[in-house]
């Protein structure tokens, strides 16, 4: 079982392994130099001088590229990642520390959220297959899910917060509010959360509740299930304990890709609200050919990215006993 | 393409998507000769939907209405590209991958997995920002970031394919490898990878409406991301200018629902327990009969208890 978890970790840190020496190949391997690059995207903005110390920034030394690799390591591994453009001189570790708290709360709670309601709905669809809700909700929310995440929430945005004025319309917390732990401030921030999270909920939900149905009645057509009947169990004990349980795994298995992919579409979420999380960084980055901060925030999405995917991993080996052998 | 005609044949789901979504690529291919200029300015900025423009005017006096159609044209294109694209480089690397087994297979499959769980969607900011902004940049980074996953579905299915008897048997007759899998193997999984050309056609659409969202597009070329980017821009949102952002969304979504039905119709042709349902409902209807919570039940039944 240990065996198990260890070679999962060192699949992780192989693909961690792969996202930091891409991150150290696309600068180099676009056409041209990537100086030479960012100098261009200012248009004469720059004095000619100014290139020298963007190389220099990059690295781009004319030392071999292996040598350059290996610095690029040593600083990667002492957690220097060069200094953000836009929030110029604060070094690009700090500028993603104060977005990742924010970006883990919304897009960690709305996947929890999404997740739970999904399944769960799964499973009654399943089991009342062919009512008015089986009917009814896949065919909704599939629609809603073919909403690209960012127009949804600008939809939001316009119909709940500019329109009706039920929601604040940006960042995370009142701007009369000072970040402490107090009720005031929680229940702010839950206000805050509240629109942009729901928006995320609502186009992640058809996939879940869909994965989950397929598998339910997967399940439902299994003999155990006839047998669990044929016993007199209850049927609300052989949806939840007998079939749903057993339906599960496909779902758990694959909420760890799903993390990747919800985590894409939260940026653009966030960006919309003005969200202070990981994608707001990520378009200030953009607007300010901020290169230095976007390639760092890559690879901090990644690497929680993966460390979300171990742990799935760890959990579907809990739930079953196959996946250990 | 047997599985393709089946699902429309049998499914009305898929009939529906697949009506929707080619009425879409109508509008994309003629819908802009009937249009005006969507770059011209027309009128006054940000007037509300009217007779003379039925979907109002942007922040920067265009007609909303010629700048949706428009716009529908490279939206569509790089999707469908993308779609074709990755089904392709999905191929070239899964079905290798299942045929060949041992040493092969796991080289590539690490190959696949670690593509897998990097987040494509940041990986493609990272590399969008650095290409020269186009639709020829956003088609490669999407391709780039998005054939993983078909990849290992066609792995996957390759596998249980290569021990079949018509594969020994097109060896033993003196058929290649290529061949085999050209000829053999790739028929025999249609319906697979055109499902996966369509969900991936979907993924397409929306991420590249993303990254031209975000600016990373060429912004002056009319595509319906860029139509949403520059209506943040003008601050629609603050001004209250629904009519500049709600077009272009529900043709996505309508676009996205069109793909997604067409799915779902493939889906329940391979996989006839899922439509199975609607058909057994269908005949107990017409034997007049009643169905309990999950399996049916015969009214007699019931008396008796």
């Amino acid at each position: 079982m240990i065996a198990y978890a260890l070679r999962r970790l060192g699949f992780y840190l192989l693909a961690a392994w792969v996202a930091v020496s891409l991150n150290f190949a696309i600068p180099r391997l676009m056409p041209g130099d990537p100086a030479a690059v960012i100098f261009g995207r200012f248009q004469g903005r720059l004095a000619p001088e100014a290139l020298d110390a963007l190389k220099a920034a990059f690295g781009l030394t004319d030392a071999p590229l292996l040598s350059q690799y290996v610095t690029y390591l040593r600083h990667l591994l002492s957690g220097d990642l060069g200094l953000s453009v836009a929030y110029f001189p604060s070094p690009v570790a700090e500028v993603i520390g104060t977005g990742l708290g924010w970006t883990v709360l919304l897009a960690g709670l709305s996947v929890c959220v999404s997740f739970t309601l999904g399944t769960l709905l799964g499973v009654y669809v399943a089991w009342r297959r062919g009512g008015w809700l089986d009917t009814a909700l896949p065919p909704l929310l599939a629609f809603l899910g073919s909403f690209p995440y960012f127009w949804l929430a600008m939809a939001a945005l316009w119909l709940f917060g500019f329109t009706l004025g039920w929601f604040p319309v940006r960042h995370a917390y009142g701007a009369d509010l000072e970040p402490a732990l107090t009720l005031a401030f929680i229940a702010d921030v839950l206000r805050h959360g509240a629109l942009p999270a729901a928006t995320i909920v609502l186009v992640t939900l058809g996939g879940w509740l869909s994965a989950m149905r397929t598998s339910m009645v997967t399940v439902l057509g299994s003999e155990a299930i006839l047998y669990a009947r044929a016993r007199g169990l209850a049927p609300r004990t052989v949806m939840l304990r007998y079939a749903a349980r057993n339906a599960l795994l496909p779902s758990v298995t694959s909420f760890g890709m799903a993390v990747g992919f919800v985590l894409g579409g939260s940026l653009l979420t966030e960006i919309v609200f003005a969200y202070p999380g990981q994608g707001y960084l990520l378009l200030q980055a953009v607007r300010n050919q901020d290169y230095p901060l976007m390639q760092g925030l890559f690879l901090a999405i990644t690497l929680a990215v993966l460390a979300a995917n171990w742990v799935v991993d760890l959990v579907a080996m809990a739930l079953d006993p196959r996946v250990r052998s | 393409m047997s599985g393709l005609r089946d699902a429309l044949r049998r499914s009305p789901r898929a009939r529906w998507g697949l009506g929707l979504f080619g009425t879409f690529v109508l509008l994309a291919t003629l819908g802009p000769l009937c249009v005006g200029d969507p770059g011209e300015m027309v009128a006054r900025p940000l007037l509300p939907p009217s007779v003379d423009h039925w979907l109002g005017t942007t922040g920067q006096g265009q007609d909303v209405l010629a700048q949706t159609v428009a716009g529908a044209r490279w939206s569509l294109a790089i999707g469908c590209i993308v779609g074709v694209l990755v089904t392709a480089l999905g191929a070239l690397v899964g079905v290798p991958a299942g045929y060949f087994g041992g040493k092969v297979d796991e080289g590539l499959s690490v190959l696949m997995n670690v593509f897998l769980v990097l987040p494509g969607l940041p990986l493609a900011i990272v590399l969008a920002a650095w290409l020269p902004p186009g639709p020829g940049s956003i088609i490669a980074v999407l391709t780039l970031t998005g054939w993983a996953w078909t990849a290992r579905v066609l792995r996957a299915q390759t596998l249980s394919l290569r021990r079949r008897d018509f594969v020994s048997a097109a060896l033993v007759s003196g058929e290649s490898h290529a061949q085999v899998m050209l000829r053999e193997i790739l028929p025999n999984m249609t319906s697979l990878w055109v499902s996966c050309a369509v969900g991936t056609t979907l993924y397409a659409i929306g991420a590249s409406a993303g990254l031209e969202f975000l600016g990373l597009g060429d912004v002056s070329r009319v595509t319906w991301g860029t139509n949403l980017y520059w209506a943040t821009n003008d601050a629609a949102l603050l001004t209250g200018a629904w009519w500049t952002f709600a077009p272009t969304g529900v043709c996505l979504a309508l676009v996205g629902f069109a793909l997604t039905l067409l799915n779902l119709g493939l889906d329940e042709v391979t996989n006839p327990r899922l439509g199975a349902d609607r058909a057994w409902r269908r005949a107990l209807k017409a034997a007049g009969m009643q169905r309990a919570e999950s399996t049916p039940r015969l009214p007699a039944a019931e008396g008796e208890r």
